[in-house]
């Protein structure tokens, strides 16, 4: 076995890489569901924005198929739709997605996930990433949800996105402190 | 049905405690912006096991070699660096997207917050991207980057370093880590580099000089692997 490299943070300077990528376009006009933009801010311990994290999301598409050999249903998952985001905080420590409404996936002891997307966080002063999720505050498979369910109540929220209207969610993380967010050991 | 046995891929191992570094106050900017609170362990699901690629049609020819960007060469001693991305089990991770980006010979990164008393070069903007053929290889061309000061603490100095972001094949493989240089003199003195805190860990960081790698009259080679997160061995059921 080879020993895995080790993770370091991304610094300061990763805009110019992000730069160089194509544009942020998960979703083309064709793509099918239910158009949703999730946005939010990113605060430290000491209550100040995060003006330069690099927030990454992963999803399924409208009908909770992911675009990935591993998923048995990835053949009919949506051509039109890739799943993947990213995004350089701006200077108010803000992001903003624009996306479809994921559907359920299958959990790993049968039945399913309610509709979320996995994301995580990197920026200076973070070594090693922090992974979590977003949930949608109108999903009723919340309640039943196996991931949800291993979280204390009272932290649960942290994960919920709110609704703001016109299709909007919007959804903070909070790195340390009061309203800290749940983040996962996976 | 088949969704049930999608989710039956092999999970990915756990993490060995003291590879990834943690919160390290020697390295102040981690201070306010680490959790406080224990990371809460969650089950590998269909959502981890899988994870994003990138067009990779769109990663142009020159993309890998930073010294052919611009009109012009960079200032600089041209570097090749080439390798392979594995998984634990030494198998290559073939067709995932490697991304770099670095300052310049000088020590300065083509980014208006780097305000380092340094020049720019406009033949250089410090990044590439490439995707690993079937062997897992990569390879890029580029100029070595510059030591520069930070504000951590009192006359801080980075050792040099080229940043890598690599994807791999599902969620949990993603790393972004920095590649560094064999016997930098500022490897004892810099946080970020110390934050990996078993020296044979942390040497995995380090490249090491290939003079397979260097073409004569015109560049030095430097070699470096890059290891993600493996399967277990047996496939568990879900």
């Amino acid at each position: 076995m080879s020993g895995i490299t080790p993770s370091q943070t991304v610094g300061p300077y990763f805009g110019i890489m992000v730069r160089g990528r194509l544009e942020c376009r998960q979703v083309t006009d064709a793509a099918s569901g239910t158009r949703i933009v999730i946005e939010g801010q990113l605060f430290d311990g000491g209550g100040n924005v995060i003006p330069d994290a690099l927030v990454e999301t992963w999803q399924a598409d409208a009908r909770g198929r992911y675009r990935h050999p591993e998923d048995a249903a990835s053949r009919s998952a949506d051509p039109h739709f890739n799943g993947y985001g990213w995004a350089h905080t701006r200077a108010d420590g803000g992001y903003r997605f624009e996306t479809v409404k994921p559907g359920a996936v299958p959990a790993p002891e049968g039945g399913e996930q309610a509709p979320h997307i996995v994301i995580s966080v990197m920026a200076r002063g973070i070594l090693t990433r922090f992974i979590t999720r977003i949930y949608f505050e109108d999903e009723p498979g919340n309640a039943h949800d196996p991931i949800l369910a291993l979280i204390p109540e009272e932290r649960r929220q942290t994960l919920i996105a709110h609704r703001a209207g016109d299709g909007r969610y919007v959804f903070n993380l909070v790195m340390q402190g009061a309203g800290e967010t749940v983040f996962f050991d996976v | 049905m088949d969704r049930q046995i999608a989710t039956a891929a092999p999970r990915y191992r756990r993490v060995p405690s003291g590879v990834h570094p943690p919160e390290d106050p020697a390295y102040r900017s981690t201070v306010l912006r680490h959790p406080v609170q224990p990371l809460i362990a969650i089950p590998q699901t269909l959502s981890e096991i899988t994870g994003p690629s990138y067009p990779y049609d769109a990663v142009g020819p020159v993309a890998n070699d930073l010294t052919r960007q611009h009109p012009a060469a960079p200032i600089g001693e041209r570097i090749v660096v080439e390798g392979r991305v594995l998984d634990e089990n030494g198998r290559p991770v073939p067709r995932t997207l490697v991304e770099i980006w670095q300052a310049n010979a000088c020590g300065r990164y083509a980014h208006e917050v780097d305000q380092h008393d340094a020049p720019l070069d406009p033949n250089f903007t410090g990044t590439g991207r490439t995707i690993t053929d079937e062997g897992g290889r990569y390879r890029f061309v580029t100029i070595k980057p510059g030591h520069y000061p930070w504000g951590n603490h009192y006359n801080a100095w980075r050792p040099a370093h080229i940043h890598f972001s690599v994807l791999g094949p599902g969620f949990l493989t993603r790393l972004v880590t920095q590649m560094y240089f064999p016997g930098d003199p500022l490897f004892p003195l810099d946080p970020i580099f110390n934050s990996v805190r078993d020296p044979a860990v942390r040497q995995r960081m380090v490249s090491s000089f290939d003079l397979d790698l260097t073409v004569p009259d015109w560049a030095l080679g430097f070699r470096w692997d890059i290891v993600l997160r493996g399967r277990e061995a047996t496939p568990m059921l879900p």
